[in-house]
């Protein structure tokens, strides 16, 4: 199973980053072989909509499952919407992550019941 | 003739100076661009009789037309489109508006709609016409309801902008193509900091401008002396006086409350003239050499 962590460095031994819109990169991990590959977060320093920018990245890139700290509503919205399971509140190494997720430690968070245009910026449903 | 009225620092006194300039005048149609949050209305009192919306454009995706092709989501440099399997998920919040992946979509699969931000309020207060930008609360988009009282701005009158605080879009649309800015600072360590990173701003737009110091007895010397350092004008000086901060807490202009104000007010007024005029004349100097 293909997952995506928000890192904060470029290896297995880096620290989770809290933030999944805004993290400084992700390391992509095959959950049954161990391989990895690290990518920086383009939109880590963008003006607005990094998280619907990471997201969609996360989808191109295939990931099936997101490990993090928190996931904003535009991330939400988009990830949800690709059938993304996101696993919030994870911190340590992203190799400790990797091993709780495969240990079953890991809690996803709910799929937002409303439709996936529910999570457009919390904007009072203007759209 | 455009006076924009800005800061650094929130809070130091652009409304204060903008509302008295403005009573102390006669013709004016005064301007509240901050719109996200104005307060020239308390003090100004202005009785409103038309209210327009304001809108901007948003795409609005075709699904059945729809490829996935991602070249929406690839063009936009907000990341305001998102493409989820054949779907395109739209953050109108994130949307500046700029049309682009009309443009670039082959399918032809987006057009825009309007989405209302915000509203246009305008009305009179005494003589003056009054004019305000109310930003629908939880909306980022401050910008184009400023663009939208710019278009309405009556150049055969005095306008009087107050601006938003900062030196980010908001300040930009509301002060460029001014033909002067009165930059309203404190007399603090914050008050320098933050008047130093606006006036880098407005040198950068090429407006005119000068400094009024509010609250000045409150702190030190080091927002004149840096003037002076830069040659940068001195227009007025507003003491710190309790009578101020009780008239202002019942939403009295400080022209009103302190007469001898009024008279320093038209010749700020004055003063703003005499610079934009002799900016004129060398700007006619320079075409004509």
């Amino acid at each position: 199973m293909k997952l995506c962590i928000s890192s904060t460095g470029r290896d297995l031994s880096a620290a989770v980053d809290p933030r999944f819109g805004r993290a400084a990169g992700y390391i992509l991990v095959d959950s049954d072989s161990g391989a990895f590959e690290y990518l920086e977060n383009a939109a880590a320093m963008s003006g607005g909509g990094a998280g619907s920018r990471a997201a969609q990245t996360v989808i191109n890139k295939g990931a099936q499952a997101v490990l993090t700290g928190n996931v904003g509503p535009n991330a939400f919205a988009v990830l949800s919407a690709a059938g993304i399971k996101m696993y919030t509140g994870v911190s340590g190494t992203v190799q400790a992550a990797v091993e709780a997720f495969k240990g079953g430690q890991l809690q996803s968070v709910d799929a937002p019941t409303a439709p996936a245009h529910a999570g457009t910026g919390g904007m009072r449903g203007r759209s | 003739m455009i006076i924009a009225v800005a800061s650094g620092k929130g809070g130091t006194g652009k409304t204060t100076v903008a509302v008295s300039l403005a009573l102390s005048l006669d013709g004016v149609q005064f301007v509240d661009c901050d719109v996200e949050e104005p307060n020239a209305a308390i003090f100004l009192r202005p009785a409103i009789d038309e209210k327009t919306p304001v809108t901007m454009p948003v795409p609005e995706v075709d699904e059945t037309k729809c490829s996935g092709c991602r070249k929406c989501s690839e063009l936009c440099a907000f990341n305001a489109l998102v493409v989820v399997g054949k779907r395109v998920m739209v953050f109108p919040n994130l949307c500046h508006g700029c049309g682009g992946c009309t443009l670039v979509c082959p399918e032809k699969a987006i057009t825009e709609k309007p989405r209302e931000i915000g509203v246009i309020e305008t009305g009179t207060a005494g003589g003056m016409v009054f004019m305000q930008g109310l930003l629908n609360v939880g909306d980022p988009m401050a910008t184009p309801i400023i663009g939208q009282l710019r278009k309405r701005l009556d150049n055969s009158k005095t306008v009087i902008l107050d601006s938003p605080p900062g030196t980010s879009c908001p300040v930009i649309e509301t002060v460029r193509d001014c033909d002067f800015c009165v930059m309203v600072t404190e007399p603090t360590p914050f008050g320098l900091h933050d008047l130093r990173l606006a006036v880098e701003t407005v040198r950068e737009l090429n407006v005119p401008f000068g400094v009024v110091i509010n609250s000045a007895g409150i702190g030190d010397d080091a927002v004149e002396e840096w003037c002076a350092q830069e040659g940068i004008r001195l227009l007025m000086k507003i003491p710190w006086d309790r009578r101020i901060a009780e008239g202002y807490s019942r939403g009295e202009p400080v022209a009103r409350i302190i007469p001898d104000l009024h008279d320093e007010f038209i010749k700020l007024h004055e003063t703003i003239c005499s610079v934009v005029d002799a900016a004129a004349q060398s700007e006619d100097g320079v075409k004509k050499t």
